[in-house]
């Protein structure tokens, strides 16, 4: 994402073609989430689909208050404090951000109204919380999740996408920043490796491990219910992430169609080396492989698509599909129980995406016959990343399951959570199965008795 | 009277529907089934992790008639449902003791 700026020498002016773009954008992005909830949702079983719908479309509710309230201000304000995070109070309630005193629209220097960039960075922050759900299906309490989504988001990604993008220690401007010469340049996540895939699959992968296996993982069949839904899901993905990565160009420009391109040529290929394994280790190519690939794909080049060229990104998504294709097997191997495997794909695709910069990044890459200092920055910034997010999220996750709890009663589990936590089933196929209405007696309604008797109630 | 069962494949069932009209069947129940004999069912892979899905799709069809149609009756089942594939399924007779329809009260063969 390019840096952004309330203030600069010459006052702004209102670039429509851009504001429409990132209007645009932002709704494409805010489109994800519950295009992940169908992704999601197909690889559920029947019996827990509406629960992970529900995760979504909580976070949305959840996040998209708290970011009003709090969340941009954290982020994004001009109070950073210690390159850390923001005064959550310099811009709590999106005040001032509007208009200024003398009633004109408050503009960002790339000529986009401050208030459209605020609607646009809502969305990432949504989407972080929900993909996060993908390793929790079928066990976890709906009010635990509901309050860890709120405290996760204040406490572990508002202050990362303050150090990545608003300025603070992680972005060009702190730690890694500067250099000499050539060198003079500084930590890139373009559209949120760092900030959304790294931090969500790992934020995944502790959660998985905090709330436990699900009953019968590895001994009961957990097939997918719906396959058809997860490709509509990833396919309505793909689609929202041109919001994603283009727009976080912040400008309708030439950038945005590279970024376009670029996304689109890492994930087919992606998607290419994902079935690529599937033909070699289970002798055959797989629908859920195919939406998957897409999926790794989008992650991987998240961090990278302005940086690359498009043979680059050829070749950081057809790895990024291998490498998400092999590490889904690990929590067979290793024992935990991330449920839809968001370790696998966004945890591993993010890693990969924000460390290839370093080696495929067409200015600064060891690959284009640059030195190793990408290299070693997007490396550390990961490390920092993933170091910041285990060890707040262990936290939360060990204070909730001290107090709330995590999971939900074994029975109710066996039963499908749908029912113990909604009072909803998905789907009635069965005309036998609707049940009855409870016998209310209505004015002027009649019963009949065994004896033929008319009795009036 | 007889009840002839007769679990096949479900795309089997418009042949032996035609084939049982053919004979003289007037009227047949047919469901849904699932199930295995000797060859068990397949597996399915979802991302890496296998499945054996042991329970096939099958179709259960049952006829009431004549203890003197059920010999044929069998014979035209088993022969509008084979394939000489495995999975063709199976068809058995068990005795009825009496039939009524629900219409009219009537009972026995008359029934049918």
């Amino acid at each position: 994402m390019r840096q952004i700026a309330l203030v600069t020498a010459d006052p702004p002016v209102l670039d429509t073609g851009t504001t429409a773009w990132m209007l645009i954008s932002a709704s494409l992005v805010l489109l994800m989430t519950p295009a992940l909830a169908l992704f999601y949702g197909g690889m559920n079983r029947s019996k827990s689909v509406l629960n992970m719908l529900m995760m979504s479309f909580v976070a949305v509710g959840v996040v998209g208050v708290v970011y009003v309230l709090w969340g941009y201000s954290m982020s994004f304000s001009d109070n950073d404090l210690g390159g850390f995070i923001s005064n959550p109070f310099t811009n709590f309630g999106l005040k001032d951000l509007i208009t200024d005193a003398s009633g004109a629209t408050v503009l960002m220097d790339t000529g986009i109204p401050a208030i459209v960039f605020v609607g646009f960075q809502l969305t990432f922050a949504i989407l972080t919380v929900a993909l996060i759900s993908g390793s929790l299906s079928d066990r976890v309490r709906f009010g635990t999740w509901l309050v860890f989504s709120a405290i996760w988001v204040t406490l572990v990604y508002f202050p990362l996408a303050h150090m990545v993008w608003g300025g603070g220690l992680l972005s060009p401007d702190g730690w890694f920043g500067g250099g000499s010469g050539d060198d003079a340049y500084g930590p890139i996540d373009f559209a949120g490796g760092t900030v959304v895939h790294i931090n969500a699959g790992m934020a995944a992968l502790v959660l998985a491990v905090l709330a436990g296996r699900r009953v019968g993982f590895g001994k009961v069949p957990m097939r997918p219910h719906n396959v058809p839904l997860t490709m509509l899901g990833a396919g309505l993905l793909w689609f929202g992430w041109f919001g994603f990565n283009a727009g976080s160009a912040l400008a309708a420009d030439g950038t945005a169609g590279l970024v376009w391109v670029n996304t689109t040529a890492a994930t087919c290929a992606a998607l290419l080396g994902w079935l690529l394994v599937e033909r070699i280790r289970d002798g055959r190519p797989t629908s859920i492989g195919a939406a998957s690939g897409v999926v790794a794909g989008l992650v991987a080049i998240t961090p990278a698509c302005a940086a690359l060229t498009p043979i680059g990104s050829l070749v950081l998504g057809g790895v990024a599909g291998v490498l998400s294709a092999l590490a889904v097997g690990l929590k067979y191997r290793f024992g935990y129980d991330d449920s839809l495997d968001v370790v696998g794909v966004h945890l591993v695709a993010g890693l990969w995406g924000t460390i290839a910069i370093g080696l495929l990044g067409a200015d600064t890459g060891l690959f284009y016959g640059h030195g190793l200092r990408q290299l070693g920055i997007q490396t550390a910034v990961a490390a920092i990343a993933l170091a910041y997010t285990g060890v707040l999220t262990l936290a939360i996750g060990t204070a909730l399951k001290a107090t709330m709890g995590w999971r939900i009663d074994e029975d109710d589990e066996v039963a499908g959570i749908d029912q113990a936590q909604h009072a909803e089933s998905a789907y009635e196929m069965s005309t036998f199965a609707g049940g009855r209405i409870p016998r209310r007696p209505i004015a002027g309604d009649r019963a009949v008795t065994r004896d033929d008797e008319e009795v009036s109630v | 009277m007889k009840l002839i069962t007769a679990i096949i494949k479900p795309f089997k069932l418009d042949d032996v529907k035609d084939a049982l009209e053919a004979y003289g069947i007037a009227g047949m129940t047919v469901s849904e089934a699932n199930g295995y004999g000797r060859q068990r069912g397949h597996s399915e892979v979802y991302r890496g992790a296998e499945y054996d899905v042991d329970l096939v799709p099958k179709v259960r069809i049952e006829v009431v008639v004549d203890d003197m149609d059920a010999r044929s009756v069998v014979d035209v089942m088993v022969k509008s449902a084979q394939t000489g594939r495995i999975g063709d399924g199976k068809v058995w007779t068990v005795p009825v003791e009496d039939v009524t329809r629900v219409r009219t009260g009537e009972h026995g063969a008359s029934a049918l």
